[in-house]
């Protein structure tokens, strides 16, 4: 063959047949890719018309390709890109001379040819979903008419999944390009029409927007997996999205008036609400301490408590009793309580960490600090206590408490001298835990300590 | 008025039914209505979304309550009992039409249906029946069905539901059983898992039965499925991905749904009063993808948790497990079997069958698996190419912060 170049006129956008027919003529002849150019859905001119003639000229021998290429062939070929015939008369003469060729999925060639087919399979999935019905009366009853734009030329080979759900409806999807429609039996093809040819209303409508906009929560907004899926060229044919921007205007505020009319219902059942907690923080398996605990040791007090203490964990005795703050260190509490002015039976007293932690030495179990997983894990259990009693000052008794307090670690030297503002808009402060008063060994120094920490806890008593 | 009247129930009951994670219509029997003279609908195997709401969800289903009115008092539902919200019911009929001509303009690919518990559990499971019912038999559709049953309903009742259904739910409502005590006092797992293992066996019955006869009838071949709600009990993510694990194989779940608990208006002083945040619920419908297409085992995932039990929000399961077992990395993306290579961060299933399909003609460069992916940033510390060797990468001690994206893109409507 020369080296003239062929055009091939194919006069449907989307008909696999007639690109087959044509490229297995000029695969037989020997044309390479590059010496074709191919249109589509044209008037053919005179100028051309020998070169298409002398394509259906040549008749083709058979030859076989991989079944796999005849779907994707299929596919493609209704994608709106100019390219997609000749690209794919381009693969089909590679595949002749290697047969295996779609196998090689990361090859540059099969890869575009997969990107197109996934594009058209998706085009057809969001025609599927997105198209939507209007009913009309006419004199042979109701007929459903829809107005839909597609990215592909894919309506006719989508029509047969709405001839197969819509069997017994008459419709019709008017598309720019091509309109079809189903009478009950018989599908048939019309010319391309413009929105104004569909029926502008139908009165479900209301309905199907009521729906969508009660359906929708609030308090999960995540507008880029909507957009993702659901793009914004599609929106204009759809009844349900002009709701859209007026739902994600008001759902901070309808989030913020869900939450705050919940906050107003605490204190009615909140006793009931802390026994209910209380029991299942018995059974709690949040962190590995629990093997060794007797018991969940969890915080005591009234729940309409305006000051909770919030202290590292339980100790030996206290991991006995099932109670917080009774060994020795809970005895100097309470006497640094009385001396600053505080009624313990009046405030709320808890731990960061709400089971025992030690390690055995003969018969003594001796106390070991909390980790980091430990205090967060047991976090759950502090935040629920502090949601029910909402104190509004919360005194956190050494560096553990502090950080289940302020939700990070600090120093008990520079976060105790000012007070915290917290997350649900209490005050903190932050003190030295009672144990460690017990440790110093320097008497003088031991009695400083011990006024500093009654004056901390007057300071903040002071608060309210 | 009437129809006005629909109007205001319709935004109660589906109002109602929004917490409620599930709107799949897909995995069931192909079913068209082609040549049929009578009838409407088609079910084609994949399910199709119609729309998506700002909340990401897709609605695929008409998702209502038959009646949002209930005598059970579940701390977590809005529809308990001492809730203040407006109660509203509709007939059978109402429901049917209402599914019908949202059908027919192709809104929906079917119908969701649940409902409060009104008089008692026999009572309602049969109205909930009777919508099925009448779909089927008196109009003939061939569309989605999706009924959710309550446990302590006759048995009988709950078979009748099946022959009607595509897919039938029970919620086991939290991973744990003392949480669910605490916060539905009225509900008990033992009867919600007794129920669920009733409805494995007439499922498999039915199964068997098609197998034998081909005129016996589809018993909920969509099979069925669970939700339980995250955040508002103390579960952390590791005793949830145990308890779902175990809900997958002991009744056999097409799909256990997680649900991060979301404030809701009028609540009990019983729950949290801040939501978890949605990130928590994403890593667990990661982490029930690895376990269920990526051959992860229920310990694997648990591995990829910190010390408090949870899975990191910050970063992917995937990610987490491969940056704790670096040793296992890289893999050789032209010799490793499937299975290394789905453990490979960055990798879907996808990428690793079409590498398995193309490295069989030539060995694969860097750039090859590129155009498989769509990360490559993510994938290349851990793999070995014909052209690429990630040697010093996987030893560096911040390859972690290389990795993970930064906070505050993590996620934009974060609580």
């Amino acid at each position: 063959m020369g080296r003239a170049m062929r055009r091939i006129d194919l006069q449907r956008e989307d008909d696999f047949e007639e690109w087959r027919d044509a490229a297995r003529a000029l695969a037989s002849a020997d044309v390479p890719a590059h010496a074709t150019i191919w249109r589509a859905g044209q008037e053919t001119d005179d100028l051309f018309a020998e070169a298409a003639a002398v394509v259906s000229g040549e008749r083709a021998a058979a030859f076989f390709v991989p079944r796999g290429f005849v779907d994707l062939a299929r596919t493609v070929v209704c994608h709106s890109d100019p390219q997609r015939f000749a690209l794919l008369y381009g693969a089909l003469l590679r595949l002749r001379r290697n047969p295996a060729m779609l196998e090689d999925r990361a090859d540059p060639a099969v890869r575009r040819l997969e990107d197109m087919a996934k594009a058209v399979r998706r085009d057809m999935h969001k025609m599927r979903a997105f198209v939507r019905f209007r009913e009309v009366e006419t004199d042979e009853g109701s007929r459903f008419i829809a107005w839909f734009e597609p990215e592909h030329h894919i309506v006719r080979t989508n029509a047969g999944f709405f001839v197969r759900r819509f069997a017994t409806m008459r419709w019709s999807i008017l598309t720019p390009d091509i309109s079809i429609h189903w009478d009950g039996s018989m599908l048939s093809e019309g010319p391309g029409g413009a929105r104004a040819d569909a029926p502008d209303d139908d009165p479900v409508e209301e309905i199907w927007r009521a729906y969508y906009g009660s359906i929708f929560n609030p308090a999960r907004m995540k507008i880029g997996a909507m957009l993702k899926e659901m793009p914004k060229r599609y929106w204009k044919n759809m009844p349900e999205t002009a709701l859209i921007p007026g739902l994600v205007a008001g759902a901070q505020a309808r989030e913020r008036s869900m939450v705050e009319l919940s906050r107003t219902q605490v204190g009615g059942n909140g006793q009931v609400a802390w026994d209910a907690l209380r029991a299942q923080a018995m059974s709690c398996t949040r962190c590995p301490l629990r093997h060794c605990a007797t018991q969940t040791v969890f915080g005591e007090g009234p729940v309409d408590a305006q000051v909770m203490l919030v202290g590292e964990q339980p100790g030996d005795q206290e991991d006995i009793a099932g109670r917080p703050f009774i060994g020795p260190a809970g005895q100097l509490l309470d006497k640094a309580l009385a001396e600053a002015g505080i009624d313990r039976a009046k405030i709320y007293v808890t731990n960061a960490v709400k089971h025992f932690k030690f390690e055995q030495r003969g018969k003594r179990r001796l106390h070991a600090k909390p980790n980091a997983g430990e205090i967060e894990a047991c976090r759950w259990w502090y935040d629920r206590e502090r949601e029910l009693v909402r104190p509004a000052m919360t005194i956190a008794l050494g560096a553990t408490g502090a950080r289940a307090m302020l939700g990070k670690a600090v120093t008990i030297s520079a976060s105790r001298e000012k007070p915290h503002r917290l997350a649900d808009g209490g005050e903190g402060r932050v003190t030295v835990h009672p144990s460690y008063l017990l440790r110093i060994d320097d008497r003088g120094r031991a009695e400083e300590e011990y006024a500093m920490f009654v004056k901390d806890l007057r300071g903040a008593a002071q608060e309210f | 008025m009437a129809q006005l009247d629909t109007l205001q129930k319709l935004e109660i009951l589906a109002d109602a039914a929004k917490y409620d994670a599930s709107c799949a219509s897909s995995g069931t029997v192909k079913r068209d209505s082609a040549g049929q003279n009578k009838g409407i609908g088609s079910t084609e195997g994949m399910g199709i979304c119609h729309s998506y709401a700002p909340d990401g969800r897709c609605i695929s289903l008409l998702k209502i309550l038959l009646t949002n009115s209930c005598t059970f008092d579940c701390h977590y539902c809005i529809n308990r009992r001492s809730s203040n919200v407006r109660r509203a019911r509709f007939t059978v009929e109402e429901v049917v039409n209402l599914t019908l001509n949202f059908y027919r303009r192709n809104y929906i690919e079917g119908l969701f249906l649940s409902s409060g518990i009104i008089r008692d559990p026999d009572y309602t499971m049969e109205q909930v029946v009777a919508v099925a019912r009448s779909l089927r038999q008196d109009h003939g559709f061939r569309g989605y069905i999706h009924l959710k049953t309550i446990p302590d309903a006759d048995p009988g009742l709950i078979r009748q539901a099946g022959l009607h259904a595509d897919r039938i739910s029970i919620n086991v409502e939290l991973p744990t059983a003392s949480g669910l005590s605490r916060l539905a006092p009225e509900k008990s797992s033992t009867r919600i898992e007794g129920a669920m293992q009733s409805m494995k066996g007439d499922i498999e019955d039915g199964h068997d039965a098609r197998k034998r006869f081909r005129s016996a009838p589809d018993f909920a071949p969509a099979g069925q499925s669970t939700q339980m709600i995250v955040g508002a009990d103390s579960a952390n993510d590791g005793d949830i991905i145990t308890t779902a694990n175990r809900l997958y194989g002991r009744f056999n779940l097409r799909r256990v749904y997680y649900s991060a608990f979301s404030p809701i208006p009028d609540a009990s002083a019983i729950l949290p009063l801040r939501r978890p945040p949605l990130m928590r619920e994403h890593r667990l419908y990661q982490s029930d993808w690895l376990m269920r297409f990526y051959g992860y085992s229920p310990g694997d995932v648990r591995d990829a948790t910190n010390d408090a039990g949870m899975l990191r929000l910050d970063m992917d399961p995937k990610l987490a497990w491969a940056l704790k077992f670096r040793g296992r990395f890289p893999v050789d993306v032209n010799r490793a079997p499937r299975d290394m290579l789905l453990r490979v961060p960055g990798l879907g299933v996808k990428a690793v069958d079409a590498i398995l399909s193309a490295r069989r003609w030539r060995r694969l460069r860097l750039a090859d698996v590129g155009r498989l992916t769509v990360s490559l940033a993510k994938v290349r510390p851990f793999l070995l190419a014909e052209d690429w060797r990630p040697s010093a990468l996987t030893d560096r001690a911040d390859l972690e912060a290389l990795l993970t994206p930064r906070a505050e893109q993590l996620e934009l409507f974060a609580a």
